[in-house]
């Protein structure tokens, strides 16, 4: 690896820019792509990697070279600065996902309960317009209140994220999809939500319920046939 | 969670920053049990200093040294591991896995 290339995979990091680095097998030299100078076959199945998250070594012309992909993290948007929240935030960080708290109660939403984690003191619905939900983004909703669970699994059930999830038992959740079908949901974006979110672990504690929701969403991500236990 | 690289480029950069001379290993590909994923990484630091990993501990040692082969030839490497290879049996890839590593020189 070269100093130019070491240097550029630190700078697209700070800049929060996906990549792929490109290695010829097994001479090592190296592109970071997408770039205009690169071959277009080279180009082509750097975007592919980029969607799919795959790292993986492809042939091209008969050479080998090797796709490392440097995605961004995965964002996880938690509708509620609550209790539970706080497990999930510690919880996210070692496993590499982004986690963005939401909600505009000034007393919940503190830099004391959630100290250097990024947050937006926005109504959900508001915030969720602001920070284009797409395919590697995840919406949780932990606050019990209708008011503002609602419009936050409105905007993801009109997104593209990953996971969607909602606190609260199977009688609430029932009549949260009613809600959600008078806003003109149907039944099959419906069944995109989570509900009670989280894998069926008989979590208790807010470290355990946190747990239960990042174990699911894992088991989404890696396309885990763990979620037959719905 | 596409596997902890940034980390390791931080690291690896820090000691390069420090003199070090680094070798960097890269899992890319894998059979059966491998127990990293493709994209693992390990570093390896002419004064033994070692982060990351390719293997869960199977062919670590084996990697460290190639990594400073690499050092000394200046040289890229690509090394298969697994059951079906007799010296790579003898340093006990006992997963029952298979994997290949890309080791180069960081500079």
């Amino acid at each position: 690896m070269t100093p130019e290339i070491r240097a550029a995979l630190l700078q697209a990091e700070t800049d929060k820019r996906p990549l792929v680095l490109a290695t010829r097998l097994p001479d090592g030299a190296q592109h970071i792509l997408p770039s205009p100078d690169a071959d277009a076959a080279l180009n082509q199945v750097a975007a592919r990697a980029l969607e799919t998250d795959r790292n993986e070594t492809v042939e091209i012309g008969g050479t080998q070279w090797f796709l490392h992909v440097h995605n961004l993290p995965l964002r996880l948007f938690i509708i509620g600065a609550v209790h539970i929240a706080q497990a999930v935030v510690r919880l996210a960080e070692p496993l590499g996902i982004a986690t963005i708290v939401i909600d505009p109660r000034p007393a919940l939403a503190t830099e004391e309960r959630f100290p250097g984690i990024a947050m937006m003191q926005d109504w959900p619905d508001e915030a969720l317009d602001l920070v284009a939900l797409d395919a590697r983004s995840a919406v949780i909703a932990l606050t019990h209140d209708p008011k503002l669970d609602d419009p936050a699994l409105d905007r993801a059930l009109r997104s593209p994220a990953f996971y969607i999830g909602a606190l609260g038992s199977r009688k609430s959740h029932a009549t949260r999809l009613g809600r959600l079908a008078e806003l003109g949901h149907a039944p099959d974006s419906l069944a995109r939500i989570k509900g009670p979110v989280g894998l069926p672990i008989s979590a208790v504690t807010a470290p355990e319920i946190a747990l239960s929701i990042l174990a699911e969403l894992v088991s989404v991500r890696r396309g885990s046939t763990l979620t037959w236990v719905r | 969670m596409s596997g902890g690289l940034e980390d390791i480029l931080s690291q690896v950069s820090a000691w390069r920053d420090q003199g070090e001379r680094v070798a960097l290993a890269t899992v890319i590909a894998t059979w059966g049990s491998s127990p990293r994923p493709v994209g693992s990484q390990m570093a390896v630091a002419e004064s033994g200093r070692i982060i990351g990993s390719v293997s869960g501990g199977c062919v670590e040692s084996a990697v460290a040294e190639a990594g400073l082969a690499t050092l000394t030839n200046h040289r890229p490497q690509v090394l298969d591991y697994g059951v079906s290879n007799e010296k790579a049996w003898e340093i006990g890839l006992a997963c029952g896995g298979r994997l290949t590593v890309f080791v180069e020189e960081v500079e």
